[in-house]
């Protein structure tokens, strides 16, 4: 085991983690926050995407233990209370939602490009979800969604 | 020790040294996959992401530095490898570092070191060494560095060829690892480097096509033909789930020939 801290949507966190637990397997299995899906443990679906130190990262790829001092923001701090994130008002609005499993990594990953550029064209909306798969929708409502939010 | 986060190199190499036997852990894009999967269960781990030393960019690529980083550059044809690496997330994570620990023949980043003749560069609390890339390059998933040693910086030559270019083959854009990919390198006066990835048990160059092209200093129509066939014929790839040999052999001749002709 080995004691880890760190900042989780917003709140200050210190946990005992085991050495080869995956930061996924911590936020699902102990940190009660199952936003994050858990499909593929391979980083080739992008379910899990969360938010660490500002970067888009695979949490099934991130080692519990090597979170130690970084900021995590998970699917569950993308909602400020009621309010929800303005990608997640969009892929509301849209109907870029089939089945859901897939949603919280587009949500993260799209919210990630949002914040870097808020009118990202449709180029840039598909390479920023490019390591995200949904298996259900065909990208389209996903990408209409998007696209809707970027003229806003 | 079960991890050790260290923060700059000495940490570092103290850790390796108690603990010859740790696993090096950077950006985790290959070394969890395993671990997710069952296949490896590390019992010390040294978590090197917080090494200052090994993020460096600066004349020489430090082992930390990620492929989100290299694909803004400076070196063309590693930023356009660098773009090929898997999703926005695992360019975020993977690590240029972790390429050469893995040592896979698919390792994307290889055909570039191939093609510049880079060095990598080996710390150890004992000593410092510089392997060139098919000294450290052993075979398919093996490397030279000895317990230990860590991975520290890949070490390019003072001469950077000013034409350089990468191209991959594979079944879709993104989250893809290749079929085959090469990177084509052309100085000034001519001479001209042709490496090759997921075409043989580790990254190769095509020595007698090199010779070839090289005395050429305005190639033609039938000296790119002849350098295209002797890309194929130098190359000896393998049949697997991910392509066939001839289909690997055809498309590393027409890749390095597309590839020279943009750096003319």
């Amino acid at each position: 085991m080995s004691d880890v801290d760190f900042t989780l949507n917003g709140e200050t966190r210190s946990v005992s983690v085991g050495t080869t637990q995956s930061l996924l397997s911590l936020l699902r299995d102990e940190l009660e926050l199952p936003g994050s899906k858990n499909a593929c443990e391979q980083g080739e679906c992008g379910s899990c995407t969360v938010l660490m130190d500002g970067a888009a990262v695979c949490a099934c790829l991130v080692l519990a233990a090597d979170a130690d001092g970084s900021d995590i923001t998970t699917v569950e701090g993308m909602a400020s209370g009621d309010v929800l994130h303005a990608v997640q008002d969009a892929l509301v609005a849209g109907g870029g939602v089939q089945c859901g499993f897939c949603t919280p990594g587009f949500v993260v990953a799209a919210a990630h490009l949002f914040e870097s550029e808020p009118s990202p064209d449709r180029d840039q909306i598909r390479e920023a979800l490019s390591g995200n798969i949904c298996r259900c929708t065909g990208y389209g409502a996903i990408l209409r969604s998007l696209e809707d939010l970027a003229q806003r | 020790m079960e991890i050790v986060r260290p923060t700059d190199l000495s940490g570092a190499l103290e850790a390796l040294d108690s603990a010859p036997d740790a696993t090096v852990l950077a950006g985790g894009t290959d070394l969890m996959v395993e671990i997710n999967f069952g296949h490896r269960h590390p019992e010390h781990i040294v978590a090197v992401r917080r090494v200052e030393e090994l993020t460096e960019l600066n004349g020489r690529i430090g082992a930390c530095v990620t492929w989100a980083r290299l694909e803004q550059g400076p070196y063309r044809a590693l930023a356009q490898a660098a773009r090929t690496v898997g999703s926005p997330q695992i360019r975020a994570a993977g690590t240029i570092g972790g390429n050469l620990g893995t040592a896979s023949p698919a390792g994307d980043g290889l055909p570039f070191l191939a093609a510049l003749d880079a060095e990598i560069e080996l710390h150890s609390a004992a000593r410092v060494r510089r392997l060139r890339w098919d000294e450290f390059l052993t075979g398919p998933k093996q490397n030279a560095l000895a317990p230990g040693e860590l991975i520290h910086s890949v070490v390019l030559p003072d001469e950077i060829p000013t034409r350089q270019e990468f191209g991959k083959v594979g079944v879709r854009n993104a989250m893809v690892i290749s079929a085959v990919m090469v990177c084509v390198a052309r100085f000034d006066d001519g001479r001209t480097r042709v490496a090759v990835g997921s075409a043989g048990p580790t990254t190769l160059r095509v020595r007698a096509a090199e010779e070839m092209i090289s005395a050429e200093s305005s190639p033609g129509e039938s000296a790119l033909a002849e350098f295209q066939r002797l890309v194929s014929e130098g190359v000896n790839p393998i049949t697997d789930h991910r392509s066939t040999a001839d289909y690997r052999r055809h498309a590393a001749g027409v890749v390095a020939r597309r590839l020279l002709e943009r750096c003319l």
